[in-house]
């Protein structure tokens, strides 16, 4: 029955639209569609936006795997290597530093009348896919694919079932929480 | 109904349910949370008005055509559920250059929107880069305990981090 869902496109666009509003909902309810917020976050100062990330993967985690051993849902996890999600993960980061907002937090700045987010953010991003949509025939037969490790997840590296990696992650990344509580950040 | 007009709620509250909304995406659409392969889409949308189906024949618009899909729709939604939450507490306002920027850097609008437009296109180009975002990756890719995911996410954070000390 899910799976018909999962095809029908019209449908999915009304779920896509409507996860949309609850996202930027909380996005914004959070804070982290605010400029200080999330420079506070890479200066240090303030981790709210850690905080909220760290609470969604906790119960993101623990409710996706309970999904899939029910038979729920599927893993969909992207295929990386060195050269892609490393080094594309810093570009990404200089680029977060510098504008202060995500492609997901720009939308929901933008939704709060934040027009740094719009006239800066949304069209340098669009710009900067741009630029790799016309690079990508270059890049992908070379750096994209250094020291590739595909669709690799933690489980599958450390050759054991997907619990003994869940239940452990998710009581560090509860005890960082904790940490941060008491240090008082 | 107090908590809708609140300001701001508790950050594990907000994290809580984001995480339980992952979960309804994976059930109900079979899909992680994640925004920029929409920005991807359109970037193409734009090139297709401009030079016509020819856009069509990039390599990565074939990978990921410039169309209207469930992501597009939730990167729309994102911008109107802030917007309605705003609306209801009060803190929606238009406003060109952020009171942080403004105390270090000045309020010249033109320099915000130069560096922000700078870092936009640094993100747009390593998040289909990296493939994908804070979203993506940051929540999606950790919560799926993906290798590509936690790098990418340790990318992000160090760039972003030593960037923000070089600037402020």
């Amino acid at each position: 029955m899910l799976d018909r869902l999962h095809t029908a496109k019209g449908a999915q666009r009304t779920l896509g639209l409507a996860a949309g509003i609850a996202f930027g909902f909380l996005l914004q309810k959070g804070g982290a569609t605010d400029y200080g917020v999330i420079m506070g976050q890479l200066l240090l100062t303030d981790f709210t936006v850690v905080k909220i990330m760290v609470s969604a993967v906790i119960t993101g985690m623990l409710g996706v795997h309970l999904l899939r051993s029910l038979g729920f849902a599927r893993l969909h996890p992207k295929q990386g290597s060195l050269g892609s999600s490393a080094l594309g993960g810093l570009i990404f980061g200089v680029g977060f530093g510098l504008l202060g907002y995500c492609p997901g937090t720009a939308a929901g700045a933008v939704g709060e009348g934040r027009l740094d987010a719009l006239f800066g953010g949304v069209v340098g991003i669009l710009l900067g896919a741009w630029i790799f949509a016309a690079l990508f025939p270059r890049l992908r037969r070379s750096i994209l694919n250094w020291c590739d490790f595909g669709e690799m997840t933690f489980p599958e590296l450390l050759r054991t079932g997907a619990w003994n990696v869940v239940i452990p992650a998710a009581l560090l990344l509860a005890g960082f929480l904790l940490l941060l509580e008491r240090t008082g950040l | 109904m107090e908590w809708l007009t609140a300001g701001r709620w508790s950050p594990y509250l907000v994290g809580l349910g984001i995480g339980l909304l992952s979960c309804l995406t994976f059930l109900l659409s079979d899909k992680a949370l994640g925004c920029t392969t929409a920005y991807d889409r359109t970037s193409g949308m734009i090139e297709r008005l401009f030079r016509g189906r020819k856009a069509l024949d990039r390599p990565y618009f074939q990978k990921f055509p410039p169309e209207v899909d469930w992501q597009w729709m939730l990167v729309a939604g994102i911008v109107i559920g802030s917007f309605l939450s705003s609306t209801l507490s009060g803190q929606w306002r238009l406003q060109w250059v952020p009171p942080v920027w403004a105390a270090a850097h000045g309020t010249s609008v033109g320099l915000r929107l130069a560096v922000a437009t700078a870092g936009g296109v640094l993100m747009g180009l390593g998040s289909r880069w990296a493939d994908g975002c804070t979203s993506g990756h940051g929540i999606s890719g950790t919560l799926q305990l993906a290798v590509s995911g936690w790098l990418a996410t340790a990318g992000f954070f160090a760039g972003g981090v030593v960037t923000a000390f070089l600037l402020y």
